[in-house]
């Protein structure tokens, strides 16, 4: 199509010794594993940009962040409240339970329901400016551990009003495996991001489709009841709870969070969903990473 | 050393309507067998074989029609798109801008913007820091700078983003047209700058329909023409073929020297 006698090349370059292209480059697992790397290089922008999401939340507004805490606490001692007396259960252990188990279901469902948007809702950043997708995802789960970090207040005023000094929790030095269960759920986190985003920007029922499924899953976890309470009475419904992999990341985080024992079988499951679910999430990226700019 | 290449790239873009984006479709679709040819997602073409190998030190400007391709280039060029087919490769740090207003947030105060933008630009905090005062004078927006976003005017709103653009140290600089809405003034200003930030870059690909400015910043020129290159050589011979005339003919005298070309 150019044309003829007028073809004039580009000053210093030339088309025809053009080095030969490098063999098929696009859906490699060095292209997924690169993103992520340089993703994670670019974490003054996350860092910056998960921050503002949060200023910009509580702009103008005289609490500010605080109300990250403050809406929290009422949540959770009001339902705390309620349900101890529907389940009779006595409130210097049902309060801090129900509290922290709210704190990580927030960082959970946050993590779940804003994943399926990832590169939905950066469509003008992603079409405008090349940066690796894990960029929008590491902001994402930045921004849920902020959350958790504001909520984390009300745990330590429920420690400081019901210290765990009773028959089921105490003080103790498993306390700190809180920190590795927390990096396990982040990096699920992150995950599942990746995973729910590429999959939602190509079909945008399942955004829906998770917000509803997560409702539902609320209340087949474990938070405002409690799971030795239901396995005294059927050993099925257990089981069949038991196939919810939310209840086990919020067992395994809230055990040490509250100084009860830890069981580790709920570790187990977290680890090998952890494994499978960056697997797969990895596979997408390979295969599916450089569809994503066009399906947004 | 920066360069970029491609070879044999093209782009399609799917075009999905809301019910052939739907899971009830792809699901459903398999269920029920084929129904004629409306299984396929229609594609676009924007871009078909295109060739390229740029260098350090080139200037190139796009030319051609609205929907020729000239911006699915540019963001072919800076890796948004990777190719559907074909390949391409980028080495150097890419600082794309084709539209003032992305990654600017209206809540937020003049600093903030600033330093949010250079962050997207590739720039690091510190880097950005030292930045400001710079752009703040270059900007004449004085107080200002500390108000929302939402509170300027169009024009304010260009120079805040032009003055951080042309703050930075591109690699490969990818200039989308749009840089309009500014007083005569101040575009006479912004032109010095723009010209110091494609020195200070290592590479430049800048799409315009304004010759005054692709004579100014350029070397040589891609024709694009329905996704494709039509041709590509001399700023002069482009441009005369492009545009049915010699460009340099009408020019005044003093554009010429200031370009440093002859009639």
């Amino acid at each position: 199509m150019r044309h003829a006698g007028t073809l004039v090349r580009v000053s210093t370059s030339t088309i025809d010794d053009h080095a030969a292209p490098p063999a098929h480059t696009h859906r490699t697992w060095g292209k997924a594993f690169d993103d992520l790397r340089r993703g994670w290089q670019q974490k003054e922008l996350w860092g910056h940009l998960g921050w503002q999401d949060i200023k910009q939340r509580y702009r103008r507004s005289v609490l500010g962040p605080i109300w990250i805490t403050l809406s929290m606490a009422v949540t959770a001692v009001g339902l705390g409240l309620l349900y101890s007396q529907l389940f009779s259960a006595d409130i210097p252990n049902f309060l801090p339970y129900v509290t922290v188990g709210f704190i990580v279901w927030n960082f959970v469902a946050g993590c779940v329901n804003e994943g399926a948007e990832v590169f939905i809702s950066n469509e003008g950043l992603i079409k405008f400016l090349p940066s690796p997708l894990s960029v929008h995802v590491y902001r994402l789960v930045w921004r849920q551990v902020l959350f958790f970090l504001h909520n984390l207040l009300v745990w330590i005023a429920m420690l400081a009003i019901f210290p765990p000094d009773g028959v089921v929790a105490h003080w103790k030095l498993t306390m700190l495996m809180a920190i590795p269960a927390f990096i396990i759920l982040a990096l699920n986190g992150l995950w599942v991001a990746f995973l729910t985003g590429v999959i939602s920007t190509r079909f945008r029922d399942i955004p829906p489709i998770i917000g509803s499924v997560m409702q539902l899953l609320f209340f087949g976890t474990p938070i405002v009841w409690e799971l030795k309470t239901l396995s005294e009475r059927t050993q099925i419904t257990k089981d069949v709870l038991e196939l919810n992999p939310f209840l086990h990341f919020v067992e395994m985080l809230r055990q040490p969070m509250l100084g009860r024992d830890i069981i580790w079988h709920h570790w187990v499951v977290a680890g090998i969903i952890t494994v499978v679910g960056w697997v797969l999430a990895l596979l997408f990226m390979r295969n599916y990473r450089a569809r994503v700019s066009y399906w947004v | 050393m920066v360069s970029i290449d491609v070879w044999n790239a093209s782009v399609e873009f799917p075009i999905f309507d809301a019910k052939t984006r739907s899971l009830k479709k792809a699901v459903l679709g398999k269920a029920g067998g084929k129904i004629g040819t409306d299984q396929k997602v229609p594609v676009i073409e924007a871009l078909r074989d295109i060739n390229l190998s740029i260098q350090h030190g080139d200037r190139i400007g796009l030319v051609g029609h609205n929907g020729a391709g000239k911006s699915t280039l540019l963001r072919l060029l800076s890796g948004i798109y990777e190719p559907t087919r074909g390949d391409a490769r980028i080495i150097g740090r890419v600082a794309p801008v084709f539209d003032l207003g992305v990654g600017m947030d209206p809540e937020i105060s003049g600093y903030e913007n600033i330093m949010i933008r250079g962050l997207f630009l590739g720039m690091s905090r510190r880097e950005m820091l030292k930045r400001v005062n710079d752009i703040a004078e270059f900007s004449e927006l004085g107080n200002y700078l500390s108000m929302p976003l939402r509170t300027y005017s169009t024009g304010m709103r260009v120079r805040l983003a032009l003055g951080v653009v042309t703050s930075i140290d591109p690699e490969i600089l990818l200039l989308d047209e749009g840089i309009g809405a500014v007083d005569a003034e101040f575009m006479e200003k912004a032109r010095d700058r723009l010209k110091d930030l494609v020195k200070r870059s290592g590479l430049l690909v800048f799409a315009s329909h304004s010759d005054e400015l692709l004579m100014e910043l350029c070397n040589s020129v891609i024709w694009m023409d329905r996704g494709q290159i039509k041709m590509q050589g001399s700023l002069r011979d482009v441009l005369t073929v492009y545009k049915g005339r010699d460009p340099f003919e009408n020019l005044p005298q003093h554009v010429l020297e200031r370009i440093g070309e002859s009639r």
